[in-house]
């Protein structure tokens, strides 16, 4: 039942999406999210689907399991949606009470939509088709200028990649530790809320304890193979960029341009 | 004898749905009889602690039915509370779930499910502490200043203080040392001894098997291979070997002197038996 959750799950593959390097896919994500914000007619929102539909065909990620991505956030695009519905002012079409539904508000609402949908879509066909160890390594290698500021980005990055690492194997603890005490009667469906609270002591005190033991194993691990941070640390698979992600980058700039050129006109 | 837990054409396909699906339990039936000391083996990945989940109700079967006397376990889902304590499974390596200050409060967490009086409980965590080897004075400390040896004992206590009908146990020596696991294993034994109640050990280590049970069920990929007394199991040496199991060495001893002319019976399982088998030979007085 906890192994339902998924988060930024990746379906391996060897499609185009899925060799192009982690940076480039990361810049046209960020890209197309601009993009998405910058649209505002109907050709430049069909210009936006035509990519993402361009951008799942070539990926061969089902498109059911992009759909389905968007269950958790259904409630706040409806929500947005109603609230656009009634309150963009604009040539009123149909009224009652305090509301008023207007000709902007119906386009509004509709945009809003479209445009939230689309921009989740786009996000989980990055996390789709890049593992994570791959997307962290590439907003590393992204956000590397920041280091000259004091950022610590390779502390950042490797403790992304660590978390995202453990991520299974706590949900798996979690389970055995669930069932383990279960099977001493505990229960976790009834009772008032505090109950149930603290019937979560059970669980948790075993998962930290464990958390912290395997934190302290691997800390020792790292250090017996001389980890000492990111100074003069090379990587086994270094990130370089091949001729079609100049060629893919190209494409969504050209892309953005046009958005943005038809916003100009008021398109 | 009468069976105590019916196990009827029972199979569990983790998740289903998924490409990944796959049985890991495949029309498994058996019996478990009242009172007996039932061991389970099967190579790591065939299924036993999948099947032994189902037999207190923690995972549902995908199809088939897990009787308990003769009531079907999930006739009342509701009711699935009351299967738990009086069939008690100790997990593979339990110690990591205790949770408590003391214990004494680890050991009573079960007990106090059930909704006993605090002078219940009292016994039951003195009596268990008692069976498991746990000294009265360990029970005030903190179960995180054990040793793994003992912290296993406290799990393994928390247990048997439900006084459950039958006591389940999955690999309950994994990973002690030699002197530990004899020591616990002895424990067990004393516990089914005097309690009487119905004991199952699920293990992958022959040995530790043939010493201990009254009946052997094997399992490999996912069903049942085999059941009988250990002299019928071992008796079939070279099938155990072909599902990846070891015979027990005392065994491999009988079957390498058979192979090489001594009349012997290869079934041999517990040392004090091949003595006997091998001071019969020369007469029957000697004692090596
Ligand atoms: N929670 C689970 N989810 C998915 N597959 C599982 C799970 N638990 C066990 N399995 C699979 O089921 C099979 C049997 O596992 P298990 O019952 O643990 O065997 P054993 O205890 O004999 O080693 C294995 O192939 C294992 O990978
Ligand atoms: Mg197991």
């Amino acid at each position: 039942m906890l192994k339902d959750i998924t988060l930024g799950q990746f379906f391996p593959g060897t499609s185009l999406a899925h060799r192009l390097d982690p940076r480039s896919k990361i810049i046209i994500t960020v890209v197309y999210i601009v993009g998405l914000f910058c649209a505002e007619s109907f050709v430049s929102y069909g210009l936006m689907a035509a990519l993402l539909v361009t951008g799942v065909k070539v990926s061969g990620v089902a498109p059911k399991a992009l759909v389905k991505g968007l269950k958790p956030v259904l409630f706040i695009i409806c929500f947005t949606a109603v609230l656009n519905l009634f309150y963009t002012p604009g040539e009123i079409l149909a009224q009652f009470w305090v509301f008023k539904i207007t000709k902007e508000g119906i386009f509004t609402a509709f945009f809003m939509a479209l445009r939230i949908s689309m921009l989740i879509m786009g996000t989980f066909l990055l996390t789709y088709t890049t593992s994570p160890i791959a997307l962290t390594d590439g907003l590393e290698s992204l956000l590397g200028p920041l280091k000259k500021m004091k950022v610590p980005v390779h502390e950042l990055s490797m403790m992304m990649s660590i978390a995202l690492r453990f991520i299974p194997t706590l949900i798996e603890e979690t389970d055995k530790i669930m069932s383990a005490q279960k099977a001493r009667g505990a229960d976790f469906e009834s009772g008032s809320l505090l109950d149930r609270a603290k019937a979560l002591v059970p669980i948790l005190v075993p998962l930290f304890i464990s958390a912290f033991r395997r934190a302290d194993e691997l800390a020792v691990a790292m250090e017996c193979r001389c980890y000492h941070g990111g100074e003069g640390r090379t990587k086994l698979h270094v990130l370089r960029y091949h001729a079609r992600d100049y060629l893919v980058m190209g494409a969504y700039a050209a892309i953005l341009a046009s958005v943005l050129t038809l916003a100009h006109f008021g398109l | 004898m009468k069976p105590i837990i019916r196990v009827d054409n029972l199979t569990h396909t983790y998740g289903q749905d998924t490409p990944f699906c796959r049985s890991a339990v495949d029309g498994v039936s058996l019996e478990i009889m009242e009172g007996e000391f039932l061991g389970i083996i099967g190579h790591t990945g065939s299924g036993k602690s999948t099947l032994i989940q189902h037999l207190n109700g923690l995972l549902r079967p995908t199809s088939g039915t897990v009787y308990l006397g003769d009531r079907d376990i999930w006739a009342d889902p509701k009711k699935i509370r009351e299967v738990r304590f009086q069939v008690g499974l100790v997990f593979q390596y339990p110690e990591y779930q205790l949770f408590e200050e003391t214990v004494y409060k680890d050991i009573a967490f079960g007990p106090k499910n059930m909704g006993l009086s605090e002078q219940e409980i009292d016994r039951r965590v003195r009596d268990a502490a008692a069976f498991v080897g746990l000294d009265e004075g360990l029970l005030d400390k903190s179960p995180f200043e054990l040793s793994g040896g003992q912290k296993r004992r406290v799990a393994i206590a928390g247990v048997i203080a439900m006084e459950p009908k039958v006591l389940i146990l999955d690999e309950p020596s994994a990973g002690l040392d030699p002197a530990g696991r004899r020591s616990l294993l002895e424990n067990i034994r004393a516990y089914h001894r005097e309690r009487g109640t119905t004991v199952v050990m699920v293990s992958h280590s022959m040995d530790e098997v043939a010493e201990n049970v009254d009946r052997i069920i094997v399992l490999a990929d996912a069903g049942v291979v085999m059941s009988g007394t250990p002299h019928q199991v071992f008796s079939r040496a070279e099938e155990l070997v072909a599902v990846g199991l070891n015979v027990p060495q005392v065994t491999r001893v009988a079957m390498e002197l058979r192979r090489r002319g001594v009349a012997i019976d290869p079934a041999v399982y517990t040392v004090a038996e091949l003595r006997r088998a091998l001071s019969a030979l020369k007469g029957g007085t000697a004692v090596c």
